[in-house]
């Protein structure tokens, strides 16, 4: 079963334990599922799903409560039928229950970068990309984000692609405006280049 | 053109910086502790036109300026700052209602029914007092940043991000609501500066506000304004130019003309531009952005080729990234007589700067003539050791003359009285 695919079906699967929890279940075994797709050592093996380990707690938050409140969605295809995984996962959660699996999660170690570095030139280029829009002013000198600004350091380019274009087109609603707005000027040969450079980030 | 009146009271005051300083908001390499730079130069000469020419490198304090969200989710009502709260002498503050996410714009219905808009939520609240007890209610949900709302004769009308909708006799039906009938849609989709304030004026007109769509950008015809429309959607017609980002005005009840917050500009420097309080003096007056800011400041980039003497300074400046929202000029009862007719503004608090400013409401008084007298603070104390523990989005008197204050921090209103502590009422 192709990667995804399979991920979604195990999740989907468990998802009916992770919005009800079993007496004595820990926020650990609830969050099992999450990991499934998400990668259970933060590093997400799965295309365009991203990483989730060394995330902010407070941006962990901001997002689940976005798909609990259908703010924000996640299709993805399960037999033929476009599901809201996300929104589907955390169903039925609580406030606490948000606030534990945004705790629990943050813990989780740091996506690494590709063992290759990258071409030289474009790294180099792309760094002045990154001064030119100061996307270090909120994600951090080192691309690790704090409170509700996310870790984007060693993200799957993949997936920093498709949320980069995806914010830009609005098709991914922010939590506000803050990345609508700085992507306006940035175009999608430069969301390449950035994306290239943000997962290699050491 | 110097600016009628600049505000001289310490709380307020921006800064006195002379000159105008570039901000320098990043480095041009990283500098993570386990790094090694890319293997090519880091001593490249910068190619002639790169933005990064003049542009220091290493500025720690600008590199930590982000856009601050609040919590999604609201505060528990025993967590609200009340207690930490100041007010002048005689007035007192309560909760009116807690436990809404992102509180943002306040109306009031003839029955009393107080609506909340919200910019980061999806849903209008009512909120509705009876027999003691708090009932909150949401009329409208899977909305697009709702955050504009206006009342009137029994109508509730929704400013989302692109769409100005209607709920006709809403009081009458705040259990079973009718979905919003859109009345009105010619708006730009952009998200930067997108979101709405709406009120209706003497004329029965229906003004909203189009953003900006950036922070210092040029744009077309259909940004950076305000707009009036008659109240079926129909009758567009620009009232007001060369602004950037408003999200508050009301009219003064005395020469009945149109007054306005705008946020200024960010990335400049800490300490400039003010934001503004701006009075609409004739139709299609322009108040410079983004060519001038705070009535006296050619921008850097935009400038070139403007004179700020072309547009309309403000009446006020409101301090430097204050974030000025909702303003209502008061005409109750309930608060001393200097209260009447001067109008309460809501400074929502910075993030482009690195020691906050605003974080409080503001009283500002109106000579005759309509230009600014004077401002003081009236309520202070959401900004503690530079963090917040609320920031004011809106104001709004209501028919017995008390005021509620939303706080989209906390999810929370409150309900501002003076003299001895009475009943929450209508």
């Amino acid at each position: 079963m192709h990667g995804l695919a399979r991920c979604i079906a195990i999740a989907v699967l468990l998802v009916c334990a992770a919005s009800q929890p079993l007496l004595g279940e820990t926020i650990a075994e609830r969050a099992a599922p999450c990991l499934a797709c998400h990668g259970e050592s933060g590093q997400s093996e799965t295309p365009e799903i991203p990483s989730l380990g060394g995330q902010p707690a407070p941006y962990l938050l901001i997002q689940l409560y976005m798909f609990r409140e259908q703010q924000r969605a996640a299709p993805e295809k399960k037999n033929d039928q476009m599901i809201q995984v996300m929104t589907e996962m955390t169903k039925g959660f609580t406030d606490d229950d948000l606030r534990d699996f945004s705790d629990f999660i943050a813990k989780v170690p740091a996506p690494k970068p590709p063992a290759d570095t990258g071409d030289a030139a474009r790294m180099q280029r792309t760094a002045a990309l990154i001064t030119q829009h100061r996307c270090n002013s909120c994600h951090g000198l080192d691309l690790s984000g704090r409170d509700n600004v996310p870790r984007i350091a060693d993200q799957r380019e993949d997936y920093l692609v498709k949320t980069l274009r995806e914010y830009k087109t609005n098709a991914r609603r922010g939590y506000d405006d803050t990345m609508a707005e700085a992507l306006a000027p940035v175009s999608d040969e430069q969301i390449l280049d950035l994306a290239y450079y943000i997962v290699r980030f050491r | 053109m110097n600016p009628r009146f600049t505000v001289q009271h310490s709380i307020l005051l921006a800064g006195t910086i002379a000159g105008v300083l570039l901000a320098a908001p990043a480095v041009a390499q990283q500098s993570a502790p386990a790094a090694s730079p890319p293997a090519a130069s880091p001593a490249a000469p910068l190619p002639p036109g790169s933005p990064l020419i003049g542009r220091p490198e290493g500025n720690e304090a600008a590199s930590k300026l982000a856009p601050i969200a609040p919590p999604p989710i609201p505060a528990a009502a025993d967590k609200l700052p009340t207690t930490q709260l100041k007010l002048p002498a005689g007035f007192n503050i309560e909760v009116y209602a807690s436990g809404i996410a992102n509180t943002r714009s306040l109306r009031v219905g003839d029955k009393g029914t107080v609506f909340v808009g919200t910019r980061l939520g999806n849903k209008v609240t009512a909120i509705v007092k009876k027999d003691g007890k708090t009932e909150i209610k949401t009329i409208a949900e899977g909305l697009y940043r709702p955050n504009g709302l206006a009342y009137h004769k029994g109508t509730l009308y929704i400013a989302e991000l692109s769409q100005v909708s209607k709920i006709d006799n809403v009081e009458a039906n705040l259990d079973k609501p009718t979905k919003p009938t859109v009345i009105y849609n010619d708006l730009p989709k952009d998200e930067a500066h997108g979101w709405k304030f709406i009120a209706i004026g003497p004329d029965n007109m229906l003004y909203l506000e189009v953003g900006q769509p950036g922070n210092n950008v040029l744009h077309d015809k259909d940004h950076g304004q305000i707009r009036r429309i008659n109240l079926d959607g129909t009758g567009a017609e620009v009232v007001a130019l060369g602004v950037r980002h408003s999200v508050g005005f009301d009219w003064n009840p005395v020469n009945k003309q149109l007054y306005f917050t705008d946020n200024s500009r960010d990335w400049l420097s800490e300490d400039l531009p003010n934001d503004e309080l701006n009075r609409v003096t004739k139709v299609g007056e322009h108040f410079g952005s983004p060519y001038c800011w705070q009535g006296n400041l050619p921008d850097p980039e935009f400038g070139w080729g403007h004179k700020c003497s072309d547009y309309t300074a403000p009446a006020a400046l409101l301090g430097a990234h204050t974030a000025a929202l909702g303003m209502r000029f008061y005409t109750g009862s309930m608060f001393p007589s200097k209260y009447k007719n001067g109008a309460f503004v809501a400074r929502h608090g910075s993030w482009n700067k690195s020691n906050k400013l605003g974080g409080d409401v503001i009283f500002v008084t109106f000579n005759k003539d309509g230009t600014v007298k004077s401002m003081e603070p009236f309520i202070t104390g959401f900004l503690v050791d530079n963090k917040y523990i609320g920031r004011p989005v809106d104001v709004q008197p209501m028919a017995d003359g008390s005021m509620l204050v939303s706080d989209d921090w906390n999810g929370a209103i409150y309900r501002i009285t003076y003299g001895k502590a009475k009943v929450a009422g209508r």
